[in-house]
């Protein structure tokens, strides 16, 4: 049952597009923000779709940082480790993340719940150091008040929606 | 009805406002407004909100502007939507004014130092329009440029920016005129034109904050690069982060073929051009011409060598014009004003202005439009306010990873493409990082390696495996235990990648490492020679400590403290330590002391940030633990 719903999700994002080579990244972009990774059944229909190689958009899959073959959490925390960000302090913040999720950059936690990214700049310099919790910014964060951040995004609190 | 507003209330909406919840004031503000309007009165008239783009001073944001009274307020919460909306037309709000050094408060935005010094070209309109309302960018003479340009010959608008001496702002700094020659010198159709938005520079968001603040003016001033090079299609390269900046694009797209600025009749002219979105990936190196064309035609974005320019085979194997953003935004104005009135602002080989983005450890940071040749001085002291907590200068990083740090001696600086080439740094992207004493130059050179050993595609072998051993060698001195040949290695690496590499990613990837041996080669002695890092940043080498003769025993840097490294100790006289409950009780009687474990100490300065005293030190680690 669902997996006829996520093939369905696959035909809709794919039918959107021509079938020309130049929409495949515009198509993984949009599976990407699906399913939060590209599932393999995606990249199968999309490889026939565009009338390509499979392997070739595997290619693009590793090679784009905003791709994923593997699934991310419900929650996706980028520190920005900008060079503004870095000079104040992003790489405690990334200790910080690591100290208190007890997960690496890169990593989804055990429960699913969080995924810890470092980005290279998300362009909020003048409010470094800068924190993305999905769509949401956290300016000028403390080490102190990072755990309080986080802890609004496990089930229960406020920001779990 | 056709009434016309006669104030409005401008509110910034720009990604650093939002982040600060400028969207609960515009509807706070929005409420207070309905509220108020039930009882016009004559002279204060009708108040339109408008959501606005960036204001560049995002530190202080969220910022509302009342038009044309010129008053702005800085950091606005909700809860100030009526005092706000009650100083419409009356007395300005104070507590919201901006406040300088000498804490008089300024109304006007001109007689705010952060803007005084600033000469807006580039972000003409951005702060004072909506920027999905086309009807505001038409009345602020938008797409006028347009029509004259289809009214133009080719050869006219050509020289027209050519004579504005216009040079890309992406980086490269080639002439934007010679650009759109040469492709218009290749009689292979179809020729296309792109707008490169991959802003991929750690520390500069002009591109972002022009896309989402103005898209209109990029849209003008690619249509028009599209007529002076004769495409009939084109595509905007915008990274897939700038979530706001894609929809904002997006909508101004549609607005412009709604009203007959794009599609196939072009105001009536006959011309034709379909402009589209393509979302980037998030891989720093399609800011590089050539993969990003890669990544438009739906391949991997690698760069290729570049034997042939795209200005001949680009896209699909044809010509093709790829402009930055900043740069295309400049456009419209020189077709509306002319070359020459353009070229009167700047340097003799760098015209107009730049968008810098002054951040990093200066007291007023955010995005400053000033003209060629400003001092690195008058942009750090004149309109940054100075360093932050008047900490001492030590560089300014300009030009993101193909730039370079540039001392306190070269403050004095004039900034222009040329200048900043001759003394090892470029004007790059135009991001500008302050950095004080508490920062370590040998880490930023590490960190740099580190940042584009990551973003390095891998195809060629100097960038690939240089890059990587570069990184090796650096983490080894950031943690003590450098060689001494590390230096002359460095350098030879350096110099291998700046004459192997495939593309300028590649080319210029050393220079981080090569301006900070330049200029600040003794923080690499003494991390190499002395196992010390000066500015005590790197943790291998660093404590903290606390003076116990300069502490007041705030307490700051205990609760500053991330792993509980700080203690306290009970008053003096007793040597051990005591939970927090007993010293509450000991306070009384004498102050307590404050004293960093140093096998906790993670060395990550929290302590030190948070003294107001200057009584915690960074130490060298092995002083302390041997």
């Amino acid at each position: 049952m669902v997996e006829k719903t996520e093939a369905e999700q696959i035909q809709e994002i794919i039918q959107h597009y021509p079938g020309q080579r130049r929409h495949a990244l515009a198509a993984m972009q949009d599976m990407q923000h699906c399913f939060n990774y590209l599932p393999r059944a995606g990249l199968v229909a999309l490889a026939e779709h565009m009338h390509c190689p499979l392997v070739q958009l595997y290619s693009m899959a590793t090679f784009y940082k905003a791709l994923s073959l593997k699934p991310k959490g419900r929650h996706i925390i980028k520190v920005c480790d900008g060079t503004a960000c870095h000079i104040k302090g992003s790489m405690s913040m990334i200790d910080g993340v690591q100290r208190h999720l007890k997960i690496s950059p890169g990593d989804v936690s055990a429960d699913g719940q969080f995924s810890v990214e470092t980005v290279n700049c998300l362009g909020t310099c003048a409010l470094a150091p800068v924190l993305l919790v999905d769509e949401k910014h956290f300016g000028k964060v403390t080490l102190g008040q990072l755990p309080q951040v986080i802890d609004s995004y496990k089930p229960g609190g406020g920001n779990d929606g | 009805m056709a009434e016309v507003a006669l104030r409005q209330l401008l509110v910034c909406c720009g990604t650093g406002c939002l982040a600060n919840d400028a969207r609960a004031v515009a509807d706070a503000l929005e409420t207070a407004l309905q509220d108020a309007n039930l009882d016009i009165s004559v002279e204060r008239g009708s108040v339109e909100l408008k959501r606005t783009g960036c204001n560049g001073f995002c530190e202080r944001g969220p910022i509302v502007k009342i038009h044309p009274d010129d008053v702005s307020y800085y950091r606005v919460k909700p809860e100030h939507a009526e005092s706000i909306v009650a100083s419409i037309g009356a007395e300005p709000y104070k507590p919201l004014l901006f406040r300088g050094d000498d804490k008089q408060p300024v109304t006007r935005q001109v007689d705010n130092p952060f803007y005084a010094h600033q000469t807006k070209i580039a972000l003409r309109n951005i702060g004072q329009i909506d920027p999905l309302n086309i009807d505001d960018y038409l009345q602020a003479g938008g797409y006028l440029a347009l029509q004259k340009a289809l009214l133009m010959p080719t050869d006219e608008i050509i020289a027209a920016v050519v004579a504005s001496g216009l040079r890309g702002r992406g980086g490269a700094g080639f002439p934007t005129g010679i650009k759109w020659r040469s492709a218009n010198s290749y009689p292979s159709l179809p020729r296309y034109v792109v707008c490169n938005g991959d802003e991929g520079d750690p520390g500069a968001f002009m591109d972002r904050s022009i896309l989402e603040g103005d898209p209109h003016s990029v849209i003008e001033g690619l249509a028009i690069a599209a007529l002076a090079v004769g495409a009939e299609q084109g595509f905007l390269y915008i990274r897939d982060e700038y979530g706001l900046a894609v929809k904002n694009v997006a909508a101004a797209l549609q607005a412009a073929a709604d009203c007959g600025y794009l599609g196939d009749d072009i105001c009536g002219s006959g011309r034709k051009l379909s402009l589209e979105i393509v979302r980037g990936g998030g891989a720093f190196v399609c800011g590089e011409s050539t993969a990003l064309m890669s990544s438009i035609e739906g391949y991997v974005g690698e760069p290729r060598a570049k034997y042939i320019r795209s200005v001949e085979r680009g896209l699909w194997g044809q010509p093709t014009v790829l402009n930055n953003v900043e740069t295309l935004a400049n456009v419209p104005y020189i077709i509306t004003f002319g070359g020459a009135e353009y070229a009167k602002v700047g340097t003799a080989g760098s015209k107009g202005t730049k968008v810098f983005s002054l951040v990093g450890k200066v007291k007023r940071s955010g995005l400053v439009e000033v003209p060629m040749g400003v001092t690195l001085r008058s942009l750090i002291y004149d309109v940054g306010g100075g360093i932050a907590q008047d900490r001492p200068f030590k560089a300014i990083q300009t030009g993101g990873p193909s730039g370079g740090c540039l001392p306190e001696s070269l403050l004095d600086l004039e900034v222009d493409f040329e200048s900043l080439l001759e003394h090892h740094a470029m004007v790059g992207s135009g991001g500008m990082i302050v950095m004080d004493d508490r920062s370590c130059m040998v880490e930023v050179a590490h960190y740099y390696v580190d940042f584009l050993c990551g973003e390095s595609c891998g195809k060629c072998t100097p960038c690939r495996e240089g890059l990587r051993h570069m990184r090796d060698i650096l983490a080894g001195i950031c943690a003590g235990h450098g060689q001494p040949s590390d230096i002359d290695e460095l350098e030879e690496l350096a110099f291998c990648l700046q004459e192997a590499a495939l593309c300028a990613l590649g080319k210029t990837a050393a220079n981080p490492v090569l301006s900070t041996l330049r200029y600040f080669r003794e923080e690499f002695e003494a991390h190499l020679n002395e196992q010390r890092c000066p500015a005590g940043v790197c943790p291998s080498l660093t404590v903290m400590q606390v003076d116990s003769e300069a502490c007041t025993a705030c307490g700051a840097c205990f609760k500053a403290c991330p792993v509980g490294a700080v203690h306290q100790l009970a008053a003096v006289g007793a040597a051990a330590a005591v939970d927090e409950h007993q010293a509450g009780n000991d306070k009384k009687a004498d102050k307590p002391r404050y004293e960093v474990d140093v096998m906790a100490c993670t060395a990550c300065g929290s302590c030190r940030e948070a003294c107001r005293f200057e009584a915690v030190k960074a130490v060298k680690k092995e002083a302390v633990c041997a």
